[in-house]
């Protein structure tokens, strides 16, 4: 069964706003957010209308009904990605502080290496980069082909047996590219590394299953997938985290606190200090509930398509220059792209104008940007609600931003 | 274009025909800045003779907003006495902090009034402000090195 996007769209009430009398929303920034259900909105309404109260404390009824609802959330997002189990969910903020937690916990020291890539998202640079300065290890990186991909011939010669940790992003939020998450994980298997995948921008629009791909952490964040802000996730394999030091202290995460020290609470909480973002947790909960309906290889196969047809109708567009992979293999639907002659902000202010919501700058990847001769760039990205429509539109509005500036 | 719209035509008029671009001899002060959330950047000159700002030049690369601002700027400054200058400059950073509210005197800022619509819209005042920031800045630094006696040309801070 394929996605039914009109109906879809009846469920996201932003879609049908106008940005100013009269000109539509074209929304097309759902790398950096997507738009909210109903079925979302309408659980954090019910949570804090009807449940509110704090989480594993209390024995109020309404203290009850909260933890369950937190951890019921828990078990969706579980299921969700196919974890072993549900203590290997630990809810963070977002993608950045799972991503940071680790680079807190995981040991290095000097002599050790961390590899990144070029592609990454400054969330999964800059924290390997602090624990370097931190610790004394060493950062590398693998670089990018021409096309947008890893170069995978720098693989053997980045990663080796000083590498303690390979850090890489699933898909590229700047180029869109999918990367070969198998490749890197045997070889970073190979020297003995811990694997650290940044899903932030493959969970929400495929099926991602953490114990097929053979990486130790997943990072992902609610806000991309439909849920509210606030939410984020670390999955890790249990035995890791259970050996692992914790990261922020407070309180939850302790089993004994004397004036001499602590020890820590079992999985998932030792990582979980303080209240936690319940309301948050629920919408999530609610956003796995509605992606899992609708199912993630319908999601995955209309984005597909959606890229396709946008590859193909940017490409016809004077002066257009896509930086990332040009044909719709391993690759996602976010669509970065330079218009020769124009600044990309004065791309997305004409869009803007026209009601489409586009991206611009370096995407928080500018270490990429740089690799490819670019100070910023455009950037579309597709949703599960997208559609050829609203690439229509995107590519009138870029042969009006022409027209306006020649 | 609508009313609401900020590329006005002047703005337009200085983007597509810069004045006074190009990095010239001779200057006090150079310095680079940079916006760091979309990768505009500006290089700047200027030299001084006594109290007067007798040339800006300039060279670098972004968006329309920032481009164009430079331009204005030197048709404004270049040829003013620097306390004249910063007044101007002053008057510009009122303005687009006005978020749209200020009626600017376009006696003082001239081709620079155009720059309101870019006021409402907390994004782009960074891009119409790059250029006057490197300006500010230029200036305070060849002031110094000039050895110039002027009180105010050296003030820290402002905007």
């Amino acid at each position: 069964m394929s996605l039914d996007v009109a109906r879809v769209r009846k469920d996201f009430p932003i879609l049908d706003r106008e940005v100013r009398p009269g000109v539509p929303l074209v929304y097309l920034d759902n790398a950096a957010t997507s738009q909210k259900p109903t079925q979302v909105l309408d659980a954090l309404r019910d949570y804090y209308e009807l449940h509110n109260a704090n989480v594993h404390r209390g024995i109020h009824t309404l203290a009850e009904e909260a933890t369950a609802l937190y951890e019921g959330a828990r078990d969706k997002v579980a299921a969700f990605v196919n974890a072993a189990d549900r203590r290997e969910i630990v809810f963070t903020k977002n993608s950045s502080e799972a991503l940071n937690l680790l680079s807190y916990v995981l040991p290095l020291g000097p002599g050790d290496e961390v590899v990144v890539t070029e592609m990454e998202h400054h969330s999964n640079l800059v924290p390997w980069q602090l624990a370097c300065t931190r610790t004394g290890a060493t950062l590398k990186w693998i670089g990018l082909t021409d096309d947008g991909r890893l170069d995978l011939a720098d693989l053997d010669r980045v990663v080796t047996k000083r590498t303690k940790v390979v850090a890489f992003v699933h898909q590229s939020n700047l180029l869109g590219t999918v990367n070969p998450v198998d490749v890197v994980a045997a070889k970073a298997r190979s020297v003995g590394a811990y694997v650290v995948l940044d899903a932030s921008q493959s969970v929400p629009h495929m099926g991602v299953d953490v114990q097929a791909l053979d990486v130790d952490f997943v990072a992902f964040t609610g806000h991309k997938m439909c849920g509210p802000t606030g939410i984020g996730v670390l999955w890790g394999r249990a035995d890791l985290l259970e050996q692992l030091p914790p990261f922020l202290g407070g309180g939850e995460m302790i089993d004994e606190v004397t004036m001499a020290g602590s020890t820590w609470a079992a999985l998932p909480h030792k990582y979980e200090a303080g209240t936690p973002p319940i309301a948050q947790a629920v919408g999530l909960g609610a956003a796995v509930d509605y992606l899992t309906d609708l199912g993630m290889d319908n999601v995955r196969a209309h984005e597909h398509e959606l890229t396709a047809y946008a590859l193909n109708a940017l490409q016809q567009v004077d002066g257009l220059r896509i930086i990332g992979p040009t044909t719709n293999d391993e690759r996602g639907g976010a669509i970065s792209f330079a218009l020769q002659g124009i600044h990309p902000h004065d791309v997305g202010q004409l869009l803007d104008e026209r009601g489409i919501a586009v991206r611009v700058g370096h995407h928080c990847a500018r270490p990429a940007c740089l690799r490819y001769g670019v100070p910023a760039t455009t950037r579309a990205s597709v949703h599960l609600y997208s559609t050829t429509a609203d690439i229509d539109a995107l590519v009138t509005g870029l042969d009006h931003v022409r027209r306006f500036f020649t | 274009m609508t009313d609401e719209s900020i590329y006005q035509e002047i703005i337009l008029d200085h983007y597509k025909h810069p004045h006074h671009r190009g990095l010239r001899e001779p200057f006090e002060a150079e310095v680079r800045h940079l916006n760091p959330t979309c990768g505009d950047e500006i290089t700047l000159r200027v030299h001084l003779t006594g109290r007067t700002v007798e040339d800006v030049s300039y060279d670098g690369e972004g968006c329309s907003i920032s481009q164009a601002s430079a331009s204005v700027m030197t048709d404004l400054l270049i040829g003013k006495t620097v306390d004249d200058a910063l007044s101007i400059h002053d008057e510009f950073l009122r303005l687009m902090h006005s978020r749209g509210e200020l009626e600017p005197d376009e006696d003082v800022l001239e081709d620079a009034v155009a720059f309101r619509g870019v006021s409402r819209l907390t994004a782009r005042v960074k891009c119409a402000l790059l250029a006057w920031m490197a300006w500010k800045d230029a200036v305070s630094q060849a002031s110094g090195t000039a050895g110039d006696t002027g009180a105010g040309a050296t003030s820290e801070g402002a905007a």
